[in-house]
This record gives structure tokens, C-alpha cells and sequence, in this order.
């Protein structure tokens, strides 16, 4: 039975607006799985934390899987401490590990890889199931082949993101502070102005990336509805976006219940994200930024 | 103090090989000639002969090498990383530098007696990950993504079983290493994958009157104008619209340089230093390593560091101390 999850936030929203954000999808969106928590960066965690039990007993009290994400990138002893604090067995909460030192911490307890931990082959795969892995988000950049190889031979549940802004790269340099001619330390909390992300674009004037923070994301919105069927694998990210992300989740479970079809579903997506472009190209083992209409792609 | 930090340099051809052994390298780092390892780059590496070739003359001299194979297999393909770590075994690699948990795994299980180093590309960041690789796969040193300052690095080596090995001179990521598929966003063509950023096959200059563009794919990566002095598009070093006004965002074009700071990080308890650059001449590999030699020498009796040898090969190009110094992020 397939399932739609929806990934954390990874933008700095108001706290008011992600809790909003949040209860919402508890009440209405058809997802399975909520993600909850601060993948990209330390300091924001202190504007969430406090309204995380609320958040959390809305979307259990609304029958979802809640998963806890870790940070990507820990260089700090207290961002160590954070994620020794959330992974311990006695804070008895479900984790995606989105570094391998979570991983490690949750080794011999069921638990979540994230989408931030390189898992590339079924060597890897295999491996981090025996450490006690249950379900494993794979890169964003595998193409389909792998994907399929990894599904065939697989003694764990895999899930594939099929929408929203494609991670890409985290850096332990904050992007957002130096376009304001700050550095991370005193960065003024400026990737709260860009719910999406910071759009650049070439000195041609076409669109390149989005910049949230520490990291950077595909300007491109991924949209792999129309493959979504073919996968092999079991769960479906949807990673946020400021849309309403309830409209979303509607239009892929109907993909997944065989109502609505990838046209359709493209169409009303459009409306949703219409400033960004859709793409599948890692899907295809081509430039991430490309996308390809399935019906022209040979088997 | 340590005084005795071991100096590991690049390789990539033979003859690159020779000339750091020559100019002084402790280790010499390199990679068989295919995608195994990340710097899969026409025209460079070794084939197994040229590196048993190698490791003769490197050992005769006591030098180590180390064999670079530290990209991600292919799902479905692992045979090329498996029979990579076989061959640096057989042929007697001092160690073998390593980013993927399976190639990990498979070499523990299969050469117990092979040193494993974890690549930068397994951006192990933090005393949890480290400790995971040494106790799950042996791993004896990690060389450290370039995400810490030298504090940090300081605070970690008190709190991990394994060695650091530190990256001194030469290209800069500006992304946590292994975590990056810009590349393979603009050309389908991955670090991880195929070994390679930002390649060359999809470099284009093109002139538009007196402003010369470098793209990489379909994407414009910088625009120079006439006299302005003009890099290879690298995306990260590349000059982008910010809310419509030009800015190296990332960083500026721009490599790294920290022979000035040697005492400090032989006071934070690194191991070994490494020079970047398997693409680069032999000229530039026996002019860095030579510089670098005399500096740690310097270190060692506790002199002054010059930085002069470097001025030739530096010259014209920024530097930068980048993480290490806190303002940097």
C-alpha cells in the first residue's frame, strides 16, 4: 500500500505560520507521514521548540506517523547535544537520521535515514538495515535505475521525494547572511524573508538555484507524479513548500489511487508552485534541471 | 605539540607521483583511472601497473601511498569499488581512502590488514560519525570535511580514537563534501557518482563583444569583461544575480591557503596535511610540496613559516584561510 509522507519544513517560517502550517495538514491532508523538525539549521530550532508538542500531539491525535528529522550537517558540540537529546532511547520518539552520526546513535532501534545520508547502493542499504533501519529516504540525485535496483533487492521500505525544491547541497557557510554582507554568527535570521527560498539567477538572467540558509535547493520544483507508479518503492515525499500543501498531498493521493492522472495532476500542481519550473532530470539520469515528459522517454 | 604532522600530496600521472615523493611528501595520494575515485578526469590516474610502479618508488624512498576510491557505486555495480580495494591491497597501497559504507564494509570484511582512511567525501563532521566509522569499519583517520574551524577541530581530536588529516592548500569546496549534486544539477554529471564536478566535456567560453561568458551546460557560471582576469566555471565560484544584483555568493574565486597556520593546527592535534590538486602539472605538485616541506620542517624546530616558495604558484589567484577562521561561515 503505497504512502505519502510529508518532509520537514526546511524554511524559516514565522513559528505561528509553520504551527498553523502543521495543524492544517493534521485536519485535512491525506498524508501518512509527517516529518517535524529543523533539518538545516541550529539556530532556528529555538523559534520552533516550543510549539512542537502542539504540533505533534495535533498530527498523532490525527493518526499520523511522526518522525522526528535531524540536522544535516552538525559541526557544533551543542548541535551534537541536540541530536544525542532527541535520538536517546528514553525520549522514545521515532527519528530520520539526516546525518550517519544519528544513525549511529539510533543503532539497534528502528529508525528513519533521511534524505542527507548517501545511500547509493544496495551495499549501504543493506547495511544500514541491519543497524536497525526501517525505512530509508534515498538522494535526491539517483536516477531510476537505481532506484529500481534498490527497490527489487530491498529488505527495508524506501521513499523517493516526488515534490517540491530538491535539496542540493549544505555548507557550513550561511548564504542568506552573506548576501547581506553578514556572516552566519550575526546573520540576523535573514533566510526568514524567503518562505521558498532565495531565488538566483545567472548573470543571463535564468533562473540557477534557490538558497534557504546553509543550503541550496533546486529553483526547480521536482514533480515525479507521472513516475511516481513505476518506482517500485512504497512512500512519497512531498517536500513543503509556502502552497497550500493540503492541495498537494489531495492531487498525489489521487495519483496513487489511480484518480487522477500525471497530466491532470501536472495541471493543477501549476497552479500551486507557478513560479517554478517542474523537474525529473536526476529521475532520468540527466541534468537535474531538466524535465522530461515520461511518454517521450523510451523503456 | 606534534612536531612531526605528516605531509600527504597529490598524484595524479606517474610522473606527479615522482615529484612530490622527490620534493618531500610523507604520502602521496592517487586513484586508478576510472570512477572510482573523485577526481575521474581525462587524461589522469593510474592504471595498476603505474601504480605498483608507484608504490616501488615511493616505498624505496619511505613514502606511503594511498589510494583515493571514494565515490558512491552504482546501485547494482559495486564490482569496479570492490576490485579497486582488491588491487590497492594486492599491489601493497599503504591505505585506502574511502566515503561509501558499503566499499567500507566490504573492505574491512576482506582486508583486514589494509588501512582505512574515511574520505572527506563521507563528510564525517562530528565526533558520533567518526566514532561510527572507526568501530563499525576500522577506519584509523578521517580526513575532515571542510565545514570546522580550528577550534572545533581541536575539541574533536580530544573526543575521537582515530587520526585527522586536515586539507591545507589548493581548490576549495565551499559545500559539505559529499553533499553537493550542484554539478549534476546543471550537467547530470556528479562528484558522487562519476567522480567528477563541474566537467570539463560541458565547459563553454563564448565571446559577446568585449565580455567573455563561461558557461557549464546551459548555465552562464561568470562573465568577465576585458582585462578582468577570467576561471574556469566552477558553480560554487561562479558570479550570480542576488535579488538582481551580481555576487559570488558561494565564494569567490578564490583557493585555499593555511601555511600560516601549521603551529595551530599541530597545536589542535591534526595528524596530516594534505594538499589538494591530482589535476594538477608536476611543476605545481613539486613547487606546493616542496614550500610545504620547508614549512613543516619549520614548524618542527620551531621557526618562523615563510610563505614565499608559494607566491609563484598562488600568484594572481585570492587565497583564503577559509573555514578555519570563524568569520568565514
Amino acid at each position: 500500500m503505497s504512502k505519502l509522507t510529508l518532509g520537514p519544513v526546511l524554511f524559516n517560517w514565522p513559528p505561528e505560520k509553520w504551527r498553523d502550517f502543521y495543524f492544517r495538514i493534521a485536519d485535512e491532508a491525506p498524508v501518512d507521514v509527517v516529518y517535524v523538525g529543523e533539518a538545516v539549521c541550529s539556530k532556528r530550532a529555538p523559534f520552533f521548540d516550543p510549539v512542537i508538542p502542539d504540533v505533534v500531539e495535533r498530527l498523532e491525535e490525527a493518526g499520523k506517523e511522526v518522525v522526528f528529522s535531524t540536522l544535516a550537517l552538525i559541526m557544533t558540540e551543542r548541535e551534537m547535544e541536540g541530536v544525542r537529546a532527541l535520538t536517546a532511547p528514553e525520549a522514545g520518539l521515532t527519528v530520520e537520521a539526516n546525518d550517519i552520526s544519528a544513525a549511529a546513535l539510533l543503532k539497534g532501534r528502528p529508525h528513519v535515514i533521511g534524505p542527507f545520508v548517501n545511500v547509493y547502493n544496495e551495499g549501504t542499504l543493506s547495511y544500514l538495515a541491519r543497524q536497525g533501519a526501517v525505512r530509508v529516504c534515498l538522494p535526491g540525485e539517483l536516477p531510476r535505475e537505481s532506484i529500481e535496483v534498490l527497490a527489487a533487492g530491498k529488505t527495508v521500505d524506501l521513499e523517493v521525494q516526488v515534490f517540491g525544491r530538491l535539496p542540493l547541497a549544505i555548507s557550513a557557510r550561511c548564504y542568506h547572511a552573506r548576501a547581506r554582507g553578514l556572516t552566519k554568527d550575526n546573520c540576523q535570521y535573514a533566510c526568514g524573508d524567503d518562505p521558498d527560498g532565495m531565488e538566483l539567477e545567472t548573470l543571463a538572467s535564468e533562473a540557477f538555484v534557490a538558497v534557504n540558509g546553509t543550503q541550496t535547493l533546486s529553483f526547480t520544483c521536482c514533480n515525479l507524479a507521472a513516475e511516481m507508479n513505476e518506482m517500485g518503492v512504497e512512500y512519497f515525499r512531498l517536500s513543503p513548500q509556502d502552497t497550500d500543501m493540503v492541495a498537494a498531498a489531495r492531487i498525489f493521493r489521487e495519483i496513487l489511487d489511480g484518480k487522477e492522472s500525471a497530466e491532470g495532476a501536472d495541471d493543477r500542481l501549476a497552479d500551486l508552485v507557478p513560479d517554478m519550473p517542474y523537474s525529473n532530470g536526476f529521475y532520468y539520469g540527466v541534468e537535474g534541471t531538466a524535465f522530461t515528459d515520461p511518454e517521450s522517454v523510451s523503456e | 605539540m606534534s612536531a612531526t604532522m605528516e605531509l600527504v600530496c597529490p598524484a595524479g600521472t606517474p610522473a606527479s607521483l615522482r615529484a612530490a615523493v622527490d620534493a618531500g611528501a610523507d604520502a602521496v595520494y592517487v586513484g586508478f583511472r576510472d570512477e572510482t575515485n573523485a577526481r575521474n578526469f581525462p587524461g589522469l590516474n593510474f592504471s595498476r601497473g603505474e601504480l605498483a610502479d608507484g608504490v616501488a618508488y615511493a616505498h624505496d624512498r619511505n613514502v606511503k601511498v594511498l589510494v583515493a576510491i571514494n565515490t558512491f557505486p552504482k546501485a547494482g555495480n559495486p564490482g569496479p569499488w570492490m576490485k579497486a580495494v582488491d588491487d590497492a591491497h594486492e599491489i601493497g597501497a599503504d591505505a585506502v581512502i574511502l566515503a561509501d559504507i558499503g566499499v567500507a564494509d566490504y573492505a574491512a570484511r576482506n582486508h583486514a590488514d589494509l588501512r582505512r582512511h574515511l574520505s572527506v567525501q563521507a563528510s564525517a563532521s562530528n565526533p558520533e560519525a567518526i566514532r561510527f566509522y572507526a568501530e563499525a569499519f576500522g577506519i584509523k583517520r578521517v580526513v575532515l570535511p571542510r565545514v570546522l574551524t580550528v577550534a572545533e577541530i581541536a575539541a574533536l581530536n580530544t573526543q575521537i580514537p582515530v587520526e585527522t588529516e586536515v586539507f591545507v592548500f589548493g581548490g576549495l569546496c565551499v559545500m559539505a563534501e559529499g553533499r553537493c549534486s550542484l554539478s549534476s544539477y546543471i550537467t547530470g554529471i556528479s562528484p558522487n557518482k562519476e567522480g567528477v564536478c563541474s566537467p570539463a566535456s560541458h565547459v563553454r567560453y563564448e565571446e559577446e563583444g568585449d565580455v567573455l561568458v563561461t558557461k557549464l551546460g546551459e548555465c552562464t557560471v561568470n562573465r568577465f569583461s576585458a582585462g578582468e582576469p577570467a576561471g574556469y566555471p566552477t558553480l560554487c565560484k561562479g558570479r550570480f544575480l542576488v535579488k538582481g544584483k551580481p555576487q559570488y555568493l558561494f565564494e569567490e574565486p578564490t583557493s585555499l591557503s593555511v601555511i600560516h597556520m601549521l603551529p595551530e593546527l599541530a597545536e589542535a592535534g591534526v595528524t596530516a596535511l594534505k594538499i589538494e590538486g591530482r589535476q594538477r602539472g608536476r611543476a605545481y605538485v613539486a613547487q606546493v610540496v616542496a614550500a610545504f616541506r620547508k614549512a613543516l620542517d619549520a614548524v618542527a624546530t620551531g621557526e618562523p613559516v615563510s610563505a614565499e616558495e608559494l607566491a609563484t604558484v598562488t600568484e594572481g589567484r585570492r587565497e583564503t584561510a577559509g573555514v578555519y577562521k570563524r568569520d568565514w561561515r
